[in-house]
């Protein structure tokens, strides 16, 4: 990562990427552009170092920040209509922790509105474009931070993933996206999609670039009672066993054939280096899709309640009484698929439904979390696909949520589970399109799977 | 007309005294600020705001439950509760509905009567609408503030029972120090469920709760109502509906409320936000140990000192209970007299109650009374400059001195006085006269020598005095 210095100011480095922003317009990467602010807060570094003070870590580093997270520079919208206009007094944990080491913001990136989906087209800013193929999708929900990353735009960008948002658009688009252990990073400050399995993570060019900000970043937050005690920066490096899982299941006729022949050809590379590949009955898993699409919609009707049109951003003016304000203001602000999760949600959460679906669901995730503990006493780390094709064509799955759904099937499990998981680009399809591959591990071990990831370059 | 028995279940809210809300740092005492100024982020729920749990607010819980003699859970976490109105920033309300922090326990009320608590929950309090022509206004001081809901057994089965459980409940909530008690601003709130079933009946009738009483008077008046109206329309054949109804004070009526708030679905959920509360054995432990002194301990300790009525009474102010129980043992009744006759009799008895004097000063004070040193006047005049800001910081027997209240007690030197009294020409009638067997004469004699010595002598030690020197 590339940080300011006397000879390369941080002003330059601002106005590089501020440039490049401009110059990929058409991507639809950002929501806003942070011009005077980015810039002012360059020449403040600039004139730390030219007197000779410390400066942070990230001195002078610009990356990207997702929209659904706050603080006071530009809307915090998540691109929703229903946020528009909310400019945040407060700002998020991790952006204080990334700015106080320097780091500048040099805009707000798109997402699928309140990071519901997988393509960034629910954004009510219209799709972001994939960085390799403009008729693709970004991939999502965070496919505006993938592809500010993968144009090298900025030196990183931060994400949030409730299923698979950082790490899918992270192999649509060719970079590292890291879903830590959950509890690892704060989530105060950042619009919440499903409390529960809310991740807060980065895309990255390195690996060592992605070990850099998830140590300025992790830690115990007082503001977060979800937040583990520290233990990123205090992690032993560990004796490998030297086995990594695959997952038998994953291995299906539904997998496009070059990321199955992507992830055969990497175990084989692990295999000469002396790893032994273990295969992996993982059946519980095939719950998971099921159970996410229980607990986390149930979860997020109940977090999008505050969305009321009484006490910020939009309101809608056509109403006349209080049940009209909250039906359109509700029913103008959100997107067709924030509707459909939260019909699902209060559907599953209604009396007579709840055990019949979210303690069902909820029993599912029990059995997923022993699933992933017992594979671990065999083997370090798994390796599966991120999703089940490359980045597909705009419009191709829109107006169909299941298969939009489908997408999540090998990235949901994490979430449930707790463990981190780390997108890795091991390659590109023969069209040209990046692909990725998922390095799962315990708990806990996200300093030691960054470090893993090495071994797959 | 047939004969019925009432049966009735009481949940009650209490908002806790804790200095900061349930889940954010802002102060939670909003008695006198503006509307909206005690809100932060978290309770003006803005994106990304998570709730941190009050630490204090647990430990009041603890109190509380204890106050009850009820079980401490171990293990307890929080609810989401959800519904739409603009007194709910979130959309939801942070309660326990599942595994709530308070066990089991029971209520005894002063006649003896047992009544049982089911369990006892903490809880977010909503914020304050007020409604004017047209629009209506949100004051979000409340939301937030802790609330522990009690709710009792169907155990209580009169009005005046119901009266009594609240009355009590108010006094443990106080004594244990978890509540302001401010009945009048909505401190504690109760929900009432009453129904009636035929003599003999092992079948509970249906129940009609009647929402947000704020004073036990009310609670008995509601009760008392719902008891005549049910009787009615079960003796008229008709079934009561069960449904939730308002009480007014002025109509001295209960009313339907809106069915809506009946027919809601909160759809409940885990709170994903806090992580369950686990407490150790250890710490229920210590923190049970700083329960201060319950209404029960009081009567158990004072119950040779104290007249019951008398003790009933002062047991409405828990703040003069604490006090007797700093009080000499020897002058506890002499003090709880002045608390009763004087202190509670005073119009700024409120105000008093919040700055009593000292039991070092009320011990001098009860001193001095007995010593008949000061008259019974003279007690409550000093009694009553010990509340006073120019003179509290004197100390009972200077203020004593400074309004020259003290009684001569010198026997010498009142002798001296009595011989001066005698020997004036006015007096010799009446000496005469008591010689001659006019005992009422004394009175006017005793009164020539409280004259001469301005009010200082001890009136029972110069007649006694007089009456030794006239029968000589």
């Amino acid at each position: 990562m590339k940080t300011a210095n006397k000879k390369v100011t941080a002003e330059r480095l601002v106005r590089d990427a501020l440039e490049k922003a401009e110059f990929f317009r058409d991507y639809n990467i950002f929501t806003f552009l942070n011009k005077t602010g980015a810039i002012q807060k360059a020449r403040e570094i600039d004139a730390k170092i030219a007197k000779g003070e410390k400066v942070g870590r990230l001195a002078g580093v610009p990356y990207a920040l997702k929209d659904n997270f706050l603080s006071p520079e530009g809307e915090t919208t998540a691109s929703a209509h229903i946020l528009e206009g909310f400019t945040s007094p407060v700002t998020a944990t991790v952006v204080e922790k990334l700015e106080a080491e320097g780091a500048i913001m040099i805009g707000r990136t798109n997402l699928d509105a309140f990071a519901h989906g997988s393509s960034t087209e629910n954004s009510y800013y219209g799709p972001t474009l994939n960085a390799f193929d403009q008729e693709r999708v970004a991939g999502g929900s965070s496919g505006g931070s993938a592809v500010a990353v993968a144009l090298d735009i900025v030196e990183f960008a931060t994400g949030t993933d409730t299923g698979g948002s950082i790490r899918q658009p992270a192999s649509f688009n060719g970079v590292y996206g890291l879903k830590p252990t959950y509890g690892c990073n704060s989530r105060y400050g950042v619009v919440a999609m499903a409390s529960s399995t809310d991740c807060i993570g980065f895309f990255t060019k390195t690996t060592e670039d992605m070990d850099l900000l998830m140590s300025v970043a992790s830690g115990q937050d007082p503001k977060d009672m979800t937040t583990l005690p520290d233990f990123y920066n205090d992690t032993k490096p560990s004796k490998p066993r030297g086995r990594i899982g695959v997952i038998k299941d994953f291995d299906n006729e539904l997998v496009n054939k070059e990321i199955r022949s992507a992830l055969k050809k990497k175990c084989e590379a692990l295999e000469k280096k002396g790893y032994e590949i273990v295969e992996l009955e993982m059946p519980a898993l095939k719950y998971a899709l099921a159970a996410y699409y229980i607990i986390v919609p149930a979860e997020v009707a109940s977090n999008l309640s505050r969305y009321d049109g009484v006490r910020y951003a939009l309101r809608s003016d056509k109403s006349d009484d209080l049940d009209s304000l909250y039906e359109n203001t509700r029913n103008e602000g959100f997107m067709p698929e924030n509707k459909r999760r939260i019909m699902i949600g209060n559907f599953v959460l209604s009396s007579g439904f709840y055990d019949a679906y979210f303690l069902k669901a909820a029993k599912a995730r029990t059995l997923i979390v022993k699933e992933y503990e017992k594979a671990f006493e065999k083997v370090d780390y798994i390796l599966t696909p991120v999703s089940p094709s490359p980045a597909f064509k705009l419009g191709e799955k829109v107006n169909d949520p299941i298969a939009m759904y489908l997408e999540d099937v090998m990235s949901v499990s994490l979430n449930l589970a707790g463990v981190p998981g780390l997108a890795v680009p091991v390659g590109k399809t023969k069209s040209g399109l990046p692909i990725g591959l998922q390095l799962v591990g315990p708990r806990r071990s996200d300093k030691n799977l960054i470090k893993f990831a090495k071994e797959l370059e | 007309m047939s004969k019925y028995v009432p049966t009735i279940g009481i949940e009650c809210h209490v908002q806790l005294c804790t200095k900061t809300k349930l889940f954010s740092e802002v102060d939670n005492d909003a008695r006198g600020k503006e509307p909206n100024s005690c809100v932060s982020p978290v309770d003006y729920a803005l994106p990304g705001m998570l709730p941190r749990l009050n630490g204090e607010a647990i430990r009041f819980a603890i109190l509380a439950g204890r106050a009850m003699n009820c079980e401490i859970n171990a293990f307890s976490r929080f609810d989401r509760k959800h519904y739409f109105y603009p007194d709910s920033p979130k959309g939801y309300q942070i309660t326990q509905f599942y595994q709530p922090i308070i066990g089991a326990g029971y209520v005894e009320l002063p006649s003896g009567t047992k009544i049982r608590i089911e369990h006892a929950h903490l809880e977010g309090d909503a914020g304050k609408l007020t409604h004017f022509d047209g629009y209506s206004l949100v004051d979000l001081n409340r939301v937030d503030t802790p609330l522990i809901e009690i709710v009792s057994m169907p155990d209580i089965h009169s009005a005046k029972d119901a009266h009594d459980y609240c009355k009590e409940l108010w006094r443990l909530m106080c004594y244990a120090g978890v509540t302001y008690g401010d009945l009048y601003n909505g401190n504690m709130r109760f929900d009432v469920n009453t129904s009636l079933a035929p003599e003999g009946s092992k079948k509970l009738g249906t129940r009609t709760e009647v929402k947000n009483l704020n004073s036990f008077r009310s609670v008995e008046r509601a009760v008392e109502y719902e008891i005549k109206r049910q009787t009615k329309v079960l003796d008229s054949g008709e079934k009561v509906i069960q449904q939730t109804l308002g009480w007014s004070d002025a109509t001295g009526k209960t009313t339907p409320q809106r069915s809506k708030e009946v027919a809601a679905d909160y759809r409940y959920m885990p709170e994903p936000d806090l992580p369950p509360i686990h407490l150790s054995t250890e710490f229920i432990e210590t923190e049970s140990a700083k329960l201060p002194l319950m209404p029960s301990d009081y009567r158990e300790k004072f119950k040779s000192t104290i007249a019951e009525d008398i003790m009933e009474v002062l047991l409405d102010y828990p703040a003069l209970m604490q006090k007797l129980g700093e009080i000499d043992e020897k002058y506890v009744k002499n003090v709880s007299n002045l608390f009763a006759s004087v202190l509670l009799a005073e119009e700024k008895s409120a105000e008093y109650l919040n700055g009593l004097p000292s039991a070092k000063d009320l011990n001098e004070l009860a001193e001095m009374n007995e010593k008949k040193e000061l008259s019974s006047t003279a007690t409550k005049e000093v009694f009553l400059r010990l509340f006073d800001p120019q003179m509290k910081g004197h100390g009972a027997k200077n203020i004593a001195k400074e309004l020259g209240l003290i009684q001569e007690n010198d026997l010498g030197a009142l002798e001296k006085i009595v011989e001066t009294v005698l020997a004036k020409p006015e007096t010799k009638k009446a000496q005469e006269d008591f010689k001659a067997g006019q005992e009422k004469v004394l009175g006017f004699l005793v009164g020539q020598v409280m004259k001469e010595s301005h009010g200082k002598a001890n009136p029972s030690v110069v007649s006694e005095i007089l009456r030794h020197k006239l029968t000589k």
